[in-house]
């Protein structure tokens, strides 16, 4: 057992609960947890849809998010994202994303995230539909993203909203 | 007036410098008010900024008809640029304005949301229908000719610009401010990506009233 000092306690209890309501749709691989892989529904004929998640490294090494393939995508690419003067750029990201050692890698809205490109079928809202990512020492893993509304701006777990 | 005959060159020099730092006062306070009104363009008529903004366009609506600055007219807008492959900011965008709208009760129909892609190489008019379709509100997507494109982006002061990604396909940077018009097509300001709701909200209903 971790003995906790007092006052971590109300932040430690408010996170595992948090932690409990992620884990619903959570992922291992090796020391790597892949926490709520979501997506934005698209409209009918839409190329291209977007993907989130976070993924926390318990290890002491870092880890590297290289790359992914996915059944509904021509291609899986990993993209970030960068306001510069009220522009809005988005960037393709050469030699993947590093996941810190014992940190976290946020994947989410305005930041890094996932563009399926070239999607070979409409994402509705409510379904899953799986992504095999790959990471440089973890290996592969296939976790499953669920669609979400269009106006999502974070995972939704049991129909509520989280950020 | 008390000048002795001997003060008298002196006192006219002072007449002048008093005159000519009445003259500058002036000038600073009319230049300071031009520059005021400049960076608070809130619809006043006599103001050149809110007049000049925007401006005439021409776009065509996912039914194939065509949109002008005076279909729009009668309506205020919120207008903002953007391509359905965009990542986060459009999408992001769209939902804030059908969640603000939502949040002005009856009033939410009191302005138009206008959506306009920048990728006329990727979003076909009736695509962008079936995009703008998704966020649960009517909004009206627009999108043009790389020329009627171009026209909308100088009015409003719009930067985009396409990125070659690898393996051919491009991406669009662009600018990611709403912008605000009244009914007459005059600027009323905008709303920024990183401002409050509650901040955005008090824009619309400015806006509205």
């Amino acid at each position: 057992m971790m003995r906790l000092p007092p006052k971590t306690l109300v932040p430690a209890l408010a996170l595992s609960a948090l932690a409990s309501a992620a884990l619903a749709h959570g992922y291992q691989a090796g020391n790597l947890g892949i926490q709520h892989p979501w997506s934005r529904e698209t409209a009918p004929g839409q190329a291209v849809g977007g993907g989130f998640m976070t993924i926390t490294n318990k290890s002491q090494s870092d880890d590297r998010l290289v790359s992914g393939t996915s059944p509904v995508a021509a291609e899986v690419q990993l993209h970030t994202m960068t306001m510069d003067g009220g522009v809005m750029r988005m960037r393709q990201v050469e030699g993947g994303i590093a996941v810190p050692a014992r940190g976290t890698l946020e994947l989410k809205p305005g930041s890094y995230h996932i563009m399926f490109m070239g999607l070979k079928r409409q994402l509705r809202q409510g379904e899953r539909f799986p992504v095999t990512l790959r990471f440089q020492r973890a290996g592969r893993v296939t976790v499953q993203f669920a669609v979400q509304p269009v106006t999502s701006t974070g995972p939704i777990e049991n129909g509520h909203a989280g950020h | 007036m008390q000048d002795t005959e001997q003060k008298e060159p002196r006192s006219g020099f002072a007449r002048l410098r008093t005159a000519l730092w009445l003259v500058l006062g002036v000038a600073t306070m009319v230049s300071l008010a031009v520059i005021y009104d400049r960076g608070h363009p809130a619809g006043d008529p006599a103001n050149d900024y809110a007049h000049t903004f925007g401006g005439p366009f021409t776009l065509t609506a996912p039914d194939g008809s065509l949109v002008t600055e005076k279909t729009l007219a009668g309506k205020p807008y919120a207008i903002f640029f953007g391509f359905t492959r965009c990542p986060d900011v459009c999408p992001t965008s769209l939902a804030r304005m059908a969640r603000l709208r939502k949040q002005l009760g009856a009033d939410g129909m009191k302005f138009n949301i206008v959506f306009v892609s920048v990728d006329p190489g990727h979003d076909k008019p009736a695509d962008l229908g079936n995009y703008v379709a998704l966020f649960g509100t009517p909004i009206l997507g627009l999108t043009g000719t790389d020329a009627q494109l171009e026209q909308i982006k100088k009015g409003y002061g719009v930067y985009s610009a396409k990125v070659p990604q690898p393996g051919g396909d491009y991406t669009i940077d662009h600018t990611a401010a709403i912008y605000l018009m009244t009914a007459r097509g005059e600027f009323s300001g905008t709303i920024d990506h990183q401002e409050s709701d509650a901040t955005a909200l008090a824009k619309l209903k400015r806006l509205i009233a």
